[in-house]
């Protein structure tokens, strides 16, 4: 076992982990933080995406090892004094889900994309977000709903 | 999936890293940012005895400019790599292709050392690297030695690193000023080409001048299309010149056939994709 601390949507965290377990098993199992879903397990379809130290990353494709010292931030981790973030909102107001398996991803991955690039065409979205798979075909209300949060932030919003 | 049982260290120099891979040889695996690593640790496909992670080892990232050449150590990211302007000015070919390499997310956490390192055909730094006639620094407990690109891949995931070895940075040649280009032919986004080939090319006044042409998946290693590259120098940067020399980029490669396609469809590939890419060095 090996000893990890880390942050994890603003608390701090202290466990004894297996080398061999991955940072969505910790953040799942450990922590209770069922929020961060495993989809494919073979990181293509970033259903796992959380942000280390302020980047994107499929959480299944880093080591809980690596992150230690690291701050995490997950999908529970987003919302601020009940409010949901500007593209949590925009994915609820453009219905950007079907099942909803893929959007705890999608939301991590258009944040840190609008982070990079606050007001991406909608090819930039696309791009943006190859990473993610939605296997509803949902992508159009996706990128809608990226497109309006980058909207709401240029008119003064916080996304 | 989880991965087999394994040991983990996190050394913070390179000589504590060196150290470890000489007490346990082929027990270890070193990992760099892990995107490649993990899914073959996750499937199975490899259970290392102890895994020794290079994540804490301060000074082997970023790029230096060292005069007719950048140093960029293996633990640069390709988020790193994307948005560096030295590599956009000096080594514009490893921005085209790193752009097309997996997605946003393993490029914050895949490394330019460990995806060469790492040596999959279909990996899309290594024909650019091998364009650009790198040269690879190699860490051992004797010291340190530079490999040439054309001696460093080896065969299928095998290099010119020993056991018991460190890729610890790989030098850039300088070529300011060339166009560049990678056409990378897919099924479906963010995965590994079928076929992709890097070229990079000299013009003055619509006519090239030098030409190096990398091609990604037509072997076991990364290959240069010398041929192309020799029917190029000289020529008029036309459609017609470009395709002509363009037809000889598969001579001499023996490419895998898959469930992506067969080796025939790939010799194919790579005279449209390097028709493709070259028109476009010289272009931009």
């Amino acid at each position: 076992m090996t000893r990890i601390n880390l942050t994890v949507d603003g608390a701090k965290v202290s466990d004894d982990v297996e080398p061999r377990t991955l940072l969505v098993h910790y953040l799942r199992e450990t922590l209770g933080k069922t929020g961060t879903v495993v989809g494919c397990d073979t990181s293509n379809c970033g259903a796992c995406t959380v942000h280390l130290d302020g980047k994107s990353v499929k959480s299944c494709n880093v080591l809980a090892v690596q992150a230690d010292g690291a701050d995490v931030t997950t999908i529970e981790g987003l919302a601020q004094d009940g409010e949901l973030h500007p593209v949590q909102a925009a994915f609820h107001e453009c219905h950007a889900l079907q099942c909803g398996y893929c959007t705890p991803g999608m939301i991590m991955q258009s944040v840190d994309l609008l982070k990079d690039n606050p007001n991406p065409s909608e090819d930039e979205i696309r791009v943006g977000l190859e990473g993610n798979l939605c296997r509803c075909t949902g992508y159009h209300n996706i990128v809608r709903a990226v497109q309006t949060a980058a909207a709401g932030a240029s008119e003064g919003g916080q996304a | 999936m989880i991965p087999a049982q394994f040991d983990y260290a996190a050394p913070t120099s390179v000589e504590e890293a060196l150290a470890l891979l000489a007490e346990h040889g082929d027990e270890a695996k070193v990992i760099a940012g892990g995107q490649s690593l993990l899914p073959v640790l996750r499937m199975r496909l490899n259970a290392p005895g102890i895994v020794v992670d290079l994540g804490r080892i301060e000074g082997l990232s970023g790029v230096r400019d060292d005069g007719d050449v950048l140093t960029v150590g293996a633990m640069t990211t390709h988020a790193e790599m994307l948005g560096n302007p030295l590599v956009a000015e000096h080594a514009a070919l490893v921005t085209k292709a790193v752009h097309h390499l997996a997605d946003a997310q393993i490029r914050h956490r895949g490394t330019f050392g460990g995806a060469l390192a790492h040596a999959d055909p279909a990996g899309d730094m290594g024909a650019p690297a091998l364009a650009l006639d790198a040269e690879f620094v190699i860490a051992g407990q004797s010291g340190v030695r530079t490999v040439p690109a054309s001696d460093f891949f080896v065969d299928l995931f095998e290099t010119a690193i020993g056991e018991d070895e460190l890729l610890v940075g790989v030098r850039l040649p300088k070529h300011t000023g060339w166009g560049a280009h990678y056409e990378k032919f897919v099924r479906v986004a963010h995965q590994w080409p079928i076929v992709a080939v890097a070229a990079t090319v000299k013009a003055e006044g619509g006519t090239i001048t030098e030409a190096r042409v990398g091609l990604t998946n037509m072997g076991s290693t990364p290959l240069r299309a010398t041929a192309v590259e020799q029917a190029l120098t000289g020529q008029p940067a036309t459609e017609e010149t470009v395709r002509a020399a363009a037809a000889s980029a598969a001579d001499g490669t023996a490419p895998p056939s898959d469930l992506n396609g067969d080796s025939d469809y790939r010799r194919h590939l790579a005279t449209v994709l390097t028709r493709r890419a070259v028109l476009a060095a010289a272009g931009g």
